[in-house]
């Protein structure tokens, strides 16, 4: 789901020069201003040092990506499965499907948790939005979304709300009332917009801000109650598909993976591009930080899944077969680290033991791609969702 | 590893996208890390000290996961 329109020019006066030309939409201190492509690079070159060319310049960052790649490799001194040669193997698993949620029209796209561990928002590409109660199978809330292909959904931190997005560009946020009878549409609340579809969305710590990823190559925190755009984040040079919060409460770094195959960390409150991985081969599907904080997987179209870990500021292992040849659609950790599981577009869930890189479990019920795969808060159980239509539960 | 800047941007030969790559790369050549076999020892710790409260690694009894179905007593 790859489109470049993301710097698609717009047409109009400049604000520099006031001529009639195709614009580009670019952020100064994170105010939007839409300069003509002329205007770009005189404002460009008019902060060039002597001496300081477009060549010297293209010279320059690929002499520095040569000297991040060796100062990396200086501390590249083992790797993880040798050191966790000592750590005990893991015995079988059984992991089952125990509840098998029915009820969306057509592809299940996005689900989360609530952090009451009970329930569980879908979204769908029929447009439709699901709230269950994973105990019972029972549908509590349905809110029906005015665009389809519903990529994004989230749940409040305190279960009072969710918020979703897709092709409508868009992040709503809808609280959830205990009366069933009420019209969700009614009281939704946009949020975020941007300038192509939404991919991605996730509440901080509290209902108050949203963070959101979308096709538009950007991704942005929002403040809920007013919509205001609160800090962008701009680096991805193509769509960003995913994005994760530190787990930590104190931690203000999120990780966000795109079609630019790269992962990049964040600082929240900057906005600065901390760190940057590109070992991926193709588009970065999902990505996903270690329960400490420390590191995090992502999984990609390349068919592999791979660790990072942020203080080492490298990839530390990969999770591939050549038996798997089919992307990777989504990633999550147990609770201790310890299992990687990951969702697949050739319909099966491979369960991965992050320390010794070997898969243990190859979970088979879906019938079509699964598009998400979340661990429940308390870790007993975790949902998959996919391409034909269901969620499943699986313990 | 691929060294090539992206290609897919129309704009990739401009001024302001090599001087923003160039400022980005130096503040990520510079910033401070750690030894790989520090790393995996943390992560190796992490893993062992929460391996015991993680249910679906160390697998609890049908009654304590809601999920489980509980086998069907017979009163006798």
């Amino acid at each position: 789901m790859c489109d470049q329109t993301f710097l698609a020019a717009t047409f109009g006066p400049c604000d520099n020069c006031s001529a009639n030309r195709p614009l580009m939409n670019i952020y100064l201190k994170n105010e939007p201003i839409n300069y003509c492509s002329l205007c770009v690079e005189l404002m460009a070159c008019q902060g060039l040092a002597p001496g300081e060319t477009l060549a010297s310049l293209k010279t320059e960052s690929e002499n520095l990506k040569v000297k991040l790649e060796e100062e990396r490799a200086k501390l590249h001194d083992v790797e993880l499965h040798q050191v966790a040669e000592k750590v005990e193997a893991l015995g079988q698993f059984v992991m089952k499907t125990r509840r098998t949620l029915k009820g969306h029209g057509n592809k299940v796209l996005c689900t989360d948790w609530c952090r009451d561990k009970r329930r569980i928002v879908s979204s769908s590409q029929d447009g439709k939005v699901i709230v269950w109660d994973a105990y019972t199978t029972n549908k509590e809330h349905a809110v029906t979304m005015p665009c389809t292909w519903v990529m994004a959904c989230a749940y409040a931190p305190s279960g009072c709300a969710i918020a979703c997005g897709g092709l409508d560009n868009k992040c709503s946020v809808y609280p959830l009332s205990l009366d069933k009878n009420e019209n969700l549409a009614a009281k939704k609340k946009s949020v975020a917009m941007h300038t192509n579809y939404l991919s991605a969305c996730s509440f901080t710590n509290s209902d108050m801000q949203i963070l959101t990823s979308s096709g538009d190559g950007t991704c942005a925190l929002w403040d809920v109650e007013s919509g205001q755009l609160l800090q962008s984040f701009h680096g991805h040079t193509a769509d960003v598909l995913t994005l994760d919060l530190g787990p930590s409460e104190t931690s203000n770094i999120f990780i966000s993976g795109g079609c630019d195959k790269k992962a990049n960390v964040w600082d929240m409150r900057s906005g600065q591009n901390i760190q940057s991985f590109e070992t991926h081969d193709s588009d970065i599907n999902a990505v996903k930080f270690y329960p400490s904080g420390d590191a995090f997987a992502s999984g990609s179209d390349d068919a592999t899944c791979r660790l990072f870990d942020l203080r080492a500021d490298r990839e530390v292992a990969i999770y591939s077969k050549e038996s798997i040849i089919f992307g990777a659609s989504s990633v999550d950790f147990s609770l201790s680290g310890r299992l990687l599981f990951a969702g697949y577009n050739d319909y099966t869930i491979n369960v991965w033991d992050v320390l010794k890189g070997t898969r243990v479990a190859i979970l088979f019920g879906h019938e079509n791609r699964v598009s998400t795969v979340r661990v429940s808060p308390d870790g007993t159980a975790f949902c998959s969702g996919s391409w034909d239509n269901t969620l499943r539960i699986w313990a | 590893m691929d060294q090539t800047m992206s290609s897919k941007l129309q704009s990739s030969n401009n001024i302001a996208q090599a001087r923003r790559t160039v400022q980005q790369l130096k503040l990520e050549a510079n910033i401070e890390r750690i030894k790989v076999s520090k790393a995996s020892a943390d992560l190796m710790n992490y893993c062992g000290e929460h391996a015991k409260y993680d249910p679906l690694l160390m697998g609890i009894p049908a009654s304590e996961n809601p999920f489980k179905d509980k086998k069907p007593c017979t009163i006798l």
